[in-house]
């Protein structure tokens, strides 16, 4: 059987989402992705013609507000999330890579 | 003590006539998690201290007579936030965050008087169907500690089955309610997609996510449904519709006579365990006993709804998980270089592999070439799979058939294949793509295992499957019977 996705198909979508791979990882990703996009393709058993897509159930339509800001002042209980942060900002580390220049 | 012999209504008369404080109740109700958690693993957060300190102002001030669950301890899935209570989904990423608000759920609980006794375990992000994918521990079976718990909402299952609580809430986006209330034996509400706000729960999938209560009887449920149900101006997918109460309408003169019930030939059909087949054939019988008429019905395109859920639920979860990237909250790698590193490594170290799988497949199923193929194909199944559930329900009151296809399985036999991992949801998912309301109720056992029923109703009536399930409930014993300590049954 053809297989679905390959290695350098897996690598690139490891990489659109932001993810890396060792060899062994992309190796047991790709079979296992390769298996369940295959489930995927029964849908190819249905005839979907003229057929709407339903992308959300609600039965509420463009609900609307007041743009009104609630939820103020917490600042300082937010900042201890983040994993670096010094005089009410979030740091984070030298975003130009150095190593390359 | 251990809360079998319990309800919310015997447990709120003997709080109001001072036979137990709140104080005692929540001291009982640590004691069992003590003696039970090391090895059940239900719960990952305890938030004894403030749960103390709420009983002892309770018990000060008295607790009201009018509100059936002021003083009840009860727990909360891990991936609902809690004001200062850390909250992970189970995973890495956000192992030490700790929420600077309440979800809208646990506001309303607050308001009445529940008190919050820790936070549940579960797959991480919600994602899977045994709790085995919860990147800190393995919650056991409370029938049989060698088996899985179901999932995702495993660890609320497990504490509510084995006694530790009374009652707690859950999640469901594929049948993470349904399935682990099935695998233990207990009552679980999916409601219909916009019954409850999900301000506040951790987003997994947001067409598909529900919150829902998991309970030992059907009235409690009804009774925890009502309380936390309702518009909010925080989440524009709740309905303003009212919210009934629904326990209410259980009593001694709810009945299901003249009740047409659907019973789907794909529900009983091939890879169903003879035993959960039985045991709900028995149930339709009990239901014609009852005085309801139940006739084969078809779902011609269930199916179809494992695959269309796996391409719709991951393209959400991809696009949802953009935001744990290292910098405002959550796990941030220490290996970096450059901002690249940042987002790169500080994912790959704080996902497990099942949300990589996911992230991976919805990132596949949206990319540029494949959208029309994927997405927008499991998107017009979706349509379909919501036209034969209305053919369905326009001429029959609700659906019955199993939650899962067979009782729980043992920990370690699945987790490395996810095809037959995501098989198990194949009776539970229809009904998240549908955003219609289904309900697990106890209705036997196959090998020793609790097996549930599933009822599936209308949109926003949820009223009927409670007094169907009532009815069932009252006129069956499955519900009496519950696990020996230590899973040994």
């Amino acid at each position: 059987m053809a297989s679905r996705i390959d290695q350098e198909q897996v690598q690139h979508v490891a990489s659109l989402a932001k993810l890396s791979l060792n060899d062994d990882q992309l190796k047991y990703f790709t079979t296992q992705l390769d298996e369940i996009i295959g489930l995927f393709e029964t849908l190819n058993e249905v005839d979907t013609e003229g057929i709407e897509p339903t992308s959300s159930v609600t039965d509420q339509i463009n609900v609307m507000r007041e743009d009104v800001a609630d939820n103020w002042g917490q600042s300082q209980a937010l900042l201890k999330n983040a994993p670096d942060a010094e005089k009410g900002y979030i740091k984070v580390p030298t975003i130009i890579d150095e190593s390359e220049d | 003590m251990k809360y079998f012999e319990k309800d919310l209504t015997s447990l709120h008369d003997d709080l109001v006539a001072k036979r137990i404080s709140v104080t005692d109740l929540v001291k009982a109700t640590f004691d069992n998690i003590a003696a039970t958690d090391p090895e059940l693993n239900a719960f990952l957060t305890l938030n004894q201290d403030a749960a103390l300190k709420k009983a002892a102002e309770m018990d000060e001030k008295g607790v009201d007579a009018d509100n059936v669950l002021a003083g009840i301890p009860l727990a909360i899935k891990d991936n609902i936030v809690t004001n200062g209570l850390t909250t992970t989904a189970a995973s890495k990423m956000l192992e030490n965050f700790v929420p600077v608000y309440d979800a809208t759920v646990v506001k309303q609980l607050n308001k009445q008087g529940v008190i919050n006794v820790g936070k549940t375990n579960m797959d991480e992000f919600a994602m899977g169907g045994s709790t085995e994918n919860s990147a800190f521990k393995t919650t056991k079976n409370a029938w049989d500690y060698t088996r899985v718990p179901g999932g995702s909402s495993g660890g609320s299952a497990a504490a509510v089955a084995s006694g530790e609580v009374i009652a707690a809430l859950g999640s469901d986006t594929g049948g993470s309610i349904r399935q682990p209330s099935s695998f233990n034996g207990i009552v679980g509400m999916k409601p219909t997609y916009g019954r409850i706000s999900r301000w506040g729960l951790i987003a997994f999938a947001s067409s598909l996510d529900e919150i829902g209560p998991m309970t030992r009887t059907v009235k409690d449920n009804a009774i925890l449904l009502s309380a936390v149900a309702g518009h909010d101006d925080h989440d524009m997918t709740t309905s303003t519709k009212e919210v009934p109460d629904f326990a209410a309408e259980l009593n001694d003169q709810t009945s299901v006579k003249g009740m047409k019930i659907g019973l789907p030939k794909e529900y009983l059909g091939e890879g169903v365990d003879q035993e959960v087949k039985d045991a709900i054939l028995a149930a339709a019988d009990k239901y014609r006993e009852l005085g309801a008429t139940v006739d084969e019905v078809s779902l011609p395109h269930n199916k179809y709804g494992v695959a269309a859920y796996y391409i719709i639920a991951s393209s959400e979860a991809s696009s949802n998980l953009q935001r744990f990237d290292g910098i405002r909250y959550g796990h941030r790698s220490k290996d970096v270089k450059n901002l690249e590193d940042v987002y790169v490594n500080s994912r790959t170290e704080g996902f497990g592999d099942e949300v990589k799988r996911r992230i991976m497949l919805g990132t596949f199923s949206l990319s540029a070439g494949f959208y029309d193929a994927y997405f927008k194909k499991a998107a017009q199944v979706r349509t379909l799979i919501i036209n034969d559930f209305q053919a369905v329900l326009k001429d029959h009151d609700f659906i019955m058939g199993p939650v899962a296809p067979t009782p729980a399985f043992k920990i370690g036999d699945e987790i490395s294949d996810p095809m037959t991992m995501y098989m198990n949801d194949v009776l539970t998912i229809p009904v998240n793509l549908a955003g219609l309301p289904g309900m697990s109720i106890p209705a036997g056992f196959a090998k020793g295992m609790p097996v549930g029923m599933q009822l599936i109703g209308r949109p926003f009536d949820e009223s009927t499957l409670y007094k169907a399930g009532y009815v069932f409930e009252q006129a069956t014993d499955f519900h009496k019977q519950t696990p020996k300590q230590g899973g040994n049954n």
